[in-house]
């Protein structure tokens, strides 16, 4: 089985994060950029399945130069290659041109599977998989908690915030994990070392047939116009605890609907 | 050119062991600590990232890294909990690492794999309860049974580290085995695996810090293994454990830089958030120099254990940088935990505070592996003194 893992680097989201203040696209020349915490999960959950099953894990990112930098801490985790779609001309693609690419390169990459984050900590549209799939013509099985492979059929519990729903379908198909699926492993040294030689292919657009006017800001079908910082937090709603405090209480936690 | 910047690989296993540190080790190791408990569960998981297997090669299921690549897991391991770091110490230096530079190749064979991938522990039983620095002092006694083809053990070991685990396979023990030509003690090197009648594992210890690491006393009452238990050559056991406790050094010193640099990181951001009197306390000069004095002394004792490893892994002498790296960040160490404590008022004298917990550590480096006198003695005897 081929297992293709994207892979996104985002900026580190317990750090400051910021859009530029040119083009408002995310500014990752300032921030300290790191794997997309749900695409660990990913790369965790294909790993044991090549344990389990044998096959291939090949890592696929489309990012700027420095994304190298997460392909290589992803590689060092244990997959066995990785492709990197790399163009200028892909700066202020939105999700839906990005989803092009993407597929385009699984397409030629030939995948069983995909396995991917369920969102990413910078965008976090979910929308990513839906697209994906739906261009590739295969099965979406998104937001996993479980993952079971039995030959080439596939079964998930797609977390909800009821419970959970389980699905199933035939490879191949792609699958989007949230963080309760596994522990994804810590890099060993070995893996450290071993993913400096590990095959690393760079696409370009023209590679994978995509005019830059696909994609990127002239592609583009939404863009942000403008962007303000988060307001400061405001006070919040104090309750005495008095004859209705309970009452009071229930009533903004249903109004909020928690309960 | 010097050049005191980490490769590439160096940089990604800090950054990935800084990650264990902060996510796995840091959340849970306080209520380790508070019941005298082994983290066996985190164990398991430093295993499963090869930390155990770091400095070997990857023949006996090692990562294939070095001595300098175990120092920088040990300093990030340290920053966040030194009970963890001293037990992956421990089970290296003075677990695997004998069997694996004296060993034959039965011993090896027979040991090193469970060693290297953290499934089970070797402990080192150098000292005994009238012996430490002065390891000609040691009591323990060997004696080759001609007719059985055994080694009769009989002694104490005290203070010994990874010595009573539920993964504990073996204690490697140092005894006298005979008397030299020149009259002195002749000592060896002796496997005597867990388990075998008479060895007796004393119940913990109540220690004053490294309370999440496993540390007893050993007895052997006409402990019986087989002759081919020796480890090494017979009557070379003091040169070997003085090899392993030159290395023990620099790994030590890692130790005390990482502890160092915690007490930095926590005051630091204590400081910040703390106010007194109008404004946060790091913006008082009294605190930031503290603050400043802290990180240099981290500093500079981390320069000093760079320059020991990297001797050590380019096979040149390090045995004076090894103890001026030792000597150096154990009293970055201890001093930085106690101006630390200072830094955080009362909350620093509270046992749930990281910092206390670093205080109550950072005593220890002073003694271990050689106390702060005996780097002194090392030191003035490489001035010709």
């Amino acid at each position: 089985m081929k297992i293709v893992v994207l892979v996104k680097q985002v900026p580190d989201s317990g750090a400051d994060r910021n859009l530029r203040s040119d083009d408002n696209t995310v500014d990752r020349a300032s921030a300290s950029n790191v794997i997309n915490e749900m695409d660990e999960y990913a790369i965790e959950e294909a790993l044991r399945l090549q344990e389990a099953h044998g096959g291939e894990v090949v890592i696929l990112t489309v990012g700027p130069d420095r994304a190298t930098e997460s392909i290589r801490k992803a590689l060092s985790m244990g997959p066995d290659s990785a492709v990197h779609v790399v163009d200028d001309a892909l700066h202020g693609s939105c999700a839906v041109a990005t989803s092009k690419v993407l597929a385009a390169a699984i397409a030629q990459q030939g995948a069983d599977l995909v396995i991917c984050g369920a969102e990413s900590t910078d965008g976090r549209v979910q929308v990513l998989p839906h697209m994906i799939a739906e261009r590739l013509g295969i099965a979406a099985l998104t937001g996993a908690r479980k993952l079971t492979v039995d030959g080439t059929s596939l079964t998930i519990e797609r977390q909800t915030d009821e419970g959970y729903e389980v699905v199933t379908a035939s490879t191949p198909a792609l699958v989007s994990v949230w963080d309760t699926i596994n522990d994804p492993r810590y890099p060993s040294f070995k893996g450290i070392m071993a993913a400096k030689k590990k095959p690393l292919q760079t696409l370009s657009l023209g590679d994978l047939g995509i005019a830059a006017g696909e994609v990127g800001f002239d592609g583009a079908t939404s863009t942000v116009v403008e962007h303000s910082k988060r307001p400061p937090r405001q006070a919040g709603n104090k309750i005495d605890a008095g004859d209705d405090g309970g009452s009071k209480l229930v009533e903004y936690l249903a109004s909020e609907k928690f309960v | 050119m010097v050049d005191f910047t980490l490769g590439e690989d160096l940089e990604a296993l800090r950054s990935s062991v800084r990650e264990f540190a902060n996510d796995v080790v840091a959340p849970v190791i306080g209520d380790y600590y508070e019941r005298h408990a082994f983290p066996y569960d985190i164990v398991r998981q430093m295993g499963k990232m090869g930390l155990f297997g770091l400095p070997f090669p990857e023949e006996h299921g090692g990562m294939g890294g070095d001595y300098f690549a175990l120092c920088v897991a040990l300093e990030e391991l340290a920053r966040v909990d030194s009970s963890v770091a001293v037990t992956l110490e421990a089970g290296i230096s003075l677990g695997a690492m004998p069997i694996y530079r004296f060993g034959t190749d039965e011993q090896r064979a027979q040991w090193l794999p469970r060693l290297v991938s953290g499934e089970a522990l070797a402990s080192f039983g150098l000292t005994e309860p009238g012996a430490g620095s002065d390891a000609g002092g040691t009591q323990t006694r060997a004696v080759l049974d001609e007719a059985t083809g055994e080694w009769v053990i009989n002694g104490t070991k005290a203070f010994i580290t990874n010595s009573g685990t539920d993964i504990t396979a073996l204690v490697t023990v140092t005894a006298v085995t005979g008397v030299n030509p020149d009259g002195s003690k002749e000592l060896s090197a002796i496997i005597v695996p867990n388990g075998t009648p008479g060895f007796t594992v004393q119940p913990s210890y109540s220690k004053v810090g490294w309370c999440a690491s496993d540390t007893h006393e050993l007895s052997f009452d006409d402990v019986r293994v087989p002759a081919a238990n020796l480890l090494g050559e017979r009557g070379r056991g003091y040169a070997q454990f003085l090899r392993i406790l030159d290395e023990g050094r620099v790994a030590f010193a890692a130790l005390g830089v990482g502890l160092a640099q915690g007490c930095v990181d926590e005051s630091v951001a204590y400081a910040k958030q703390r106010r007194a009197f109008g404004k946060a306390i790091g913006e008082y000069q009294a605190i930031q120099f503290k603050l400043a004095d802290m990180e240099a002394r981290a500093h500079t004792a981390r320069l000093a254990y760079y320059d020991a490893a990297s001797r050590l892994v380019n096979g040149r002498d390090f045995k004076r940088q090894a103890a001026i790296a030792k000597l150096q960040a154990s009293d970055a160490a201890v001093t930085n935990a106690r101006e630390a404590t200072q830094v955080h008022g009362g909350y620093g004298f509270m046992n749930e505070t990281p910092v206390a917990r670093m205080w109550r550590d950072a005593k220890i480096l002073e003694i271990g592996e050689g106390t702060s006198e005996v780097q002194r003695m090392i030191i003035s005897r490489s001035l010709g003194l």
